[in-house]
């Protein structure tokens, strides 16, 4: 068990609120401005009301909830992604997010060239990602097919590929939205050994998943969010259940 | 990793475009990504982009110079008008591939931070890159004319393409934060890119202008790409005029003293003005794409 230090994540009174803007063009927003702003030109939505979350360094913590609890919202403002409305979010250390993996990758381009640049996109410098290319090709089983173009990779190549590129960015706090469903279940298990091996090694993670079993095996402590607001902080178990006894009430 | 001093910081600010410096690699490897995925899949490939100035310069040749009979008055009229439109071309590429940049990036940027300002610059880079090999073809022309240019014409060509790429990426950063909440930002832009081509002295002389607008010809030299075009003209086409074909107004009073200048400090107003918008919007981009 590694000792906790420093603060790793703050989250004070975050408050996000996001529009649901109806316009998209300049016309619709003249003609309401001419009408004497009549009607209200967007609804608003409150994402998140006034979260407070405080996370070690070394912590491993898994954020539940139900859908639309706001969970990939408070991982979005963590990531810096988004910004809050109110009250404040800060980081120590880099901050590296799991999150959709495979966001930065063309198509068009070779495995090797996505490589790089989803490596570059994850914050890695030019010399890291020559140390570690072979790792990364090791770790996704791509082999030789990292020279060809990303299209013809099957789905399970191209998750497996983008999550290598992912856990070895090495950076202090992960962040991990939902990614652990990747590949077959070899590939799952060994995903799952290495985010392990990355909390012994006194990463701090911090992940959203609806795999409960999965979560209760790789996090220590679990947070609960139903409507933006967190309803429970505690030991992972204890609110894995929580959770299954309010979603049963439902 | 003992010891960390890092300081708590707040996630998803930058330094604007200073941060783009920082991240020079990840920079290098987007305009990579862009020229490859540009043509991929076409016959041609980079030579695409001199094919399209080149039907674009015939095109103005024949309509304008020999049809409209500019060739008899204007000497090597075919370089002073490629000059032109080589510059003309490299700042609309620049300015509407800017604008489209973050709105067709925004699956990346909806789920990862980034300096944002990377792909505004990513953009006008690869138009550099577009921009270059029409030089070459440019100055060749020049050569076989009998170009003899002094040192500071050169020097003046490198500071053009300099003011040009920051003209563009400034308001490239201007309208492509404005597009993220407006589409009609893409149209304005389109309407800038067909008005620069007849704004500039790049079909016809400055003097036709100068004759129309008289007193009020300075506010024709406030454009930054008029005055651009102009230097473009002092350096490529006037050293290729032999003595007896020299016009006495090859180029406006006080283009390099008072108009270049002007000109320079215009551009750095714009993307400073560029910037600063830019900051501000991109806040919100990820939940407004």
């Amino acid at each position: 068990m590694t000792a906790h230090g420093h603060v790793a994540i703050i989250c004070t009174d975050v408050r996000k609120q996001f529009v649901l803007r109806h316009t998209r063009s300049l016309k619709e927003a003249l003609v309401w401005l001419v009408k004497g702003r009549k009607g209200d030109l967007s609804k608003r939505f409150l994402a998140l009301k006034d979260v407070s979350l405080e996370v070690k360094q070394g912590e491993t913590v898994a954020l539940m909830g139900l859908n639309g609890s706001g969970k990939s919202t408070l991982l979005k403002l963590i990531s810096g992604v988004l910004q809050p409305d109110g009250g404040t979010v800060r980081t120590r250390g880099r901050v590296a997010g799991l999150i959709e993996v495979g966001a930065g990758f063309h198509h068009d381009l070779s495995g090797r060239d996505n490589v790089y640049l989803n490596g570059a996109i994850l914050g890695m410098t030019e010399k890291q990602i020559d140390e570690k290319f072979d790792s990364i090709v090791e770790f996704s089983e791509i082999g030789e097919f990292i020279d060809t173009e990303v299209k013809f990779y099957s789905s399970g190549m191209y998750l497996r590929l983008a999550f290598s590129i992912a856990v070895h960015t090495d950076p202090e706090v992960f962040l991990i939205d939902e990614i652990l469903a990747v590949g077959d279940e070899p590939f799952q298990r060994k995903c799952i050994a290495k985010i392990k091996e990355l909390s012994e090694m006194g990463k701090t993670l911090f992940v959203v998943s609806h795999d409960l079993d999965l979560v209760a095996t790789v996090c220590e402590r679990g947070v609960l969010l139903e409507h933006g607001e967190i309803v429970m902080d505690g030991e992972v178990h204890d609110v894995v259940g929580e959770l299954r006894r309010r979603s049963l009430a439902l | 990793m003992a010891g960390q001093t890092d300081q708590l910081i707040k996630p998803g600010t930058g330094h604007g475009l200073l941060d783009v410096y920082g991240d020079r690699f990840l920079l290098k490897l987007l305009v990579r990504k862009e020229i490859k995925v540009r043509y991929r899949g076409s016959v041609l490939g980079l030579l695409w982009s001199y094919v399209k100035p080149l039907v674009q310069f015939l095109i103005y040749f024949v309509a304008l110079g020999i049809f409209l009979g500019l060739q008899r008055g204007t000497p090597n009229y075919a370089i002073y008008l490629f000059s032109g439109i080589v510059l003309v071309n490299f700042f609309t590429e620049s300015l509407s591939n800017a604008t489209r940049s973050i709105v067709d990036n925004r699956d990346l940027i909806r789920k990862i931070y980034l300096p944002r300002e990377l792909f505004p610059v990513a953009t006008v880079w690869v138009s550099a890159a577009h921009f270059l090999p029409q030089m070459l073809v440019l100055v060749g022309a020049c050569l076989v004319v009998g170009w003899a240019p002094t040192l500071l014409q050169l020097a003046a060509v490198v500071l053009i393409f300099v003011m040009v790429a920051v003209l563009g990426t400034g308001l490239g950063l201007l309208f492509g934060a404005v597009n993220v909440y407006f589409r009609d930002s893409e149209n304005i832009v389109d309407m800038i890119v067909m008005v620069v081509t007849w704004a500039s002295p790049v079909l016809y002389l400055w003097s036709m202008v100068q004759k129309v607008m008289g007193d009020w010809f300075w506010i024709y030299q406030l454009n930054p790409m008029t005055v651009a075009v102009e230097v473009f003209h002092w350096a490529f086409w006037e050293p290729t005029l032999t003595a007896d074909q020299m016009v006495n107004d090859a180029s406006p009073p006080g283009l390099l003293t008072l108009w270049l200048p002007v000109a320079l400090l215009i551009t750095l107003a714009v993307l400073f003005l560029g910037q600063w918008a830019f900051r501000r919007l991109s806040v919100h981009f990820a939940q407004e794409l």
